[in-house]
């Protein structure tokens, strides 16, 4: 009985002790070394950062939180429609294949400049990085999981005479779904990466933007600051899309 | 007196029930003949069993009627030579059943796929004949192998066709609850054409007025005696005790032929 109600605190307080560790061990590390603080500054430095520019760092956070979210909302569209008629289609898959494979296949980092260059400095560029890159995760275990339904399955509907149509939308699909939040998961941990990188090559605003202009005047302290902020956003966001897969699919917890 | 539903439809399909009759079947299985030329008839109206060691081709022969075996040639009639397409329900030893749909859901699932409006009342009432009426909203999950099975059965009695294959229905049940399913299925599917495909001498003696041994390869069907009596016949029915050593004497001799 001790033990159940020790649990849930502990995993809530396991990760808040490693945190505080490293931020422990990260303090030690520099007074110790004496490293100077534009090379690596202390956590209580990142820590006056955040406090003193919380509205920057806040606004920043909203652009990049946006084009992260309008890049998976994307993103996970265009999968889940391409995977939806890869499988409904069989023949387009000898044809659209080579082209998602290729896609995947391109560093979307070497696209990013030109994607700026077409679509400018705002919003635009950083959704498409953010899109492209979780198109191929999401499609792939979208696909996959549309292409593994249970054998007894088909049978079954085929026997009761459903087409094609609605045994794909009535059992193929609702079975496939364990395997995209899989996809999903991907792409939430990724879609970060996509947003920051597309900020690097040319922004306005937003948290990569902050970055780089703190990069260019040697302010460490305010990159690590916005990389925190960073880190925090992805979690969040993260945990959000992990909660809602579990909740929308409450079934797949039974296969483990 | 509560009319059941489902003593109406067996009134309907029992006048109506065609034969089943397989012509020429023939299936290669890693290029040896599985069976090759092989004819079948299925009474109309009746429960056959169909009996063989493992491997021997049950499963495939049921697919090939259910249309569901593409690499089994053969032509497929109903003993008049009409086609049987629309006239087949299938259930297999794994229920079946759509995790993510509850229990109505499930058993009404054929309208759902033909794009018909669902039959919630039938659906219930089917439950119901199954002994699982206050659980039709629950999750399949939630349920028993047994229950399970009880649900796949309501779903195969809603697609109300006349003639039922069914595979191993019962195999994954425990040996009680195994015979509750056989009684209850015995009772249902009266006035259908069915094909029981089993390893269970005992589940064919009980519920089957017709009995088929599928053996060596490629595979021959033998025909042994009809037990006597009305189905479901109880265990220890001496016309049950007296045909399981024969079937079993037989089962012997095709697996040691095969």
């Amino acid at each position: 009985m001790i033990l159940q109600r020790m649990i849930l605190p502990m995993t809530l307080l396991r990760p808040l002790l490693i945190f505080l560790a490293v931020l422990i061990v990260w303090h030690l590390g520099v007074v110790v070394s004496g490293v100077p603080h534009f090379l690596l500054p202390g956590p209580l430095r990142v820590g006056t950062v955040l406090l003193d520019r919380w509205q920057e760092l806040l606004a920043n956070a909203w652009v990049t939180g946006l084009e992260i979210v309008l890049g998976l909302l994307l993103g996970t569209l265009l999968g889940c429609l391409s995977a939806l008629s890869l499988a409904l289609l069989p023949p387009l898959r000898r044809w659209l294949l080579p082209l998602l494979v290729v896609s995947q296949a391109i560093p979307v980092f070497a696209l990013a400049p030109l994607l700026v260059l077409w679509f400018g400095y705002g919003l635009g560029p950083k959704i498409a990085m953010a899109t492209l890159i979780i198109y191929f995760p999401v499609t792939a275990a979208f696909y996959d999981g549309l292409r593994r339904t249970e054998p007894g399955w088909l049978d079954l509907a085929k026997t009761m005479g459903g087409s094609r149509l609605s045994i794909l939308l009535r059992v193929r699909l609702p079975a496939a779904l364990p395997a995209l939040t899989s996809g999903l998961r991907v792409a939430a941990a990724t879609a970060p990466i996509g947003a920051v990188v597309g900020e690097w090559v040319g922004a306005g605003a937003g948290l990569g933007r902050m970055m780089l202009d703190a990069n260019g005047r040697m302010q460490t302290d305010v990159m690590f600051a916005a990389l925190f902020v960073l880190a925090v956003l992805a979690l969040a966001l993260y945990a959000l899309i992990d909660h809602g897969c579990r909740a929308a699919v409450p079934w797949a917890q039974e296969r483990n | 007196m509560y009319d059941s539903p489902l003593d109406s439809q067996t009134r309907a399909t029992a006048g109506t029930a065609p034969a089943v009759a397989v012509e020429a079947a023939r299936l290669r299985y890693d290029g040896l003949p599985l069976f090759d030329d092989l004819h079948l008839q299925l009474p109309p109206g009746e429960i056959t069993a169909l009996l063989g060691p493992s491997g021997v081709g049950k499963s495939s022969l049921l697919r090939l009627i259910a249309d569901l075996e593409a690499a089994a040639e053969g032509r497929v009639h109903d003993g008049s030579g009409g086609v049987l397409t629309g006239r087949v329900a299938y259930m297999a030893q794994q229920d079946l059943l759509l995790p993510w749909l509850d229990l109505a859901e499930n058993v009404f699932l054929g309208d759902r796929l033909r794009g018909a409006r669902p039959d919630h009342a039938r659906a219930e009432a089917l439950l119901a004949e199954v002994g699982l009426a206050d659980r039709r909203r629950d999750r399949p999950a939630a349920l028993s192998g047994g229950m399970r099975q009880r649900v796949a059965l309501a779903r195969t009695l809603f697609e109300n066709r006349p003639v039922v294959l069914m595979d191993e229905p019962f195999g994954a049940l425990d040996a009680i609850t195994r015979l509750d399913l056989q009684s209850l299925a015995a009772e249902k599917l009266a006035g259908r054409t069915v094909l029981l495909v089993t390893h269970d001498p005992l589940e064919a003696l009980r519920i089957a007025q017709n009995l088929l041994v599928m053996a060596g390869r490629p595979a021959r069907l033998e025909r042994p005696d009809r037990p006597e009596g009305t189905t479901p016949r109880a265990a220890s029915d001496p016309a049950v005790l007296h045909g399981q050593a024969d079937l079993l004497a037989r089962l012997g001799r095709a697996r040691a032929a095969g």
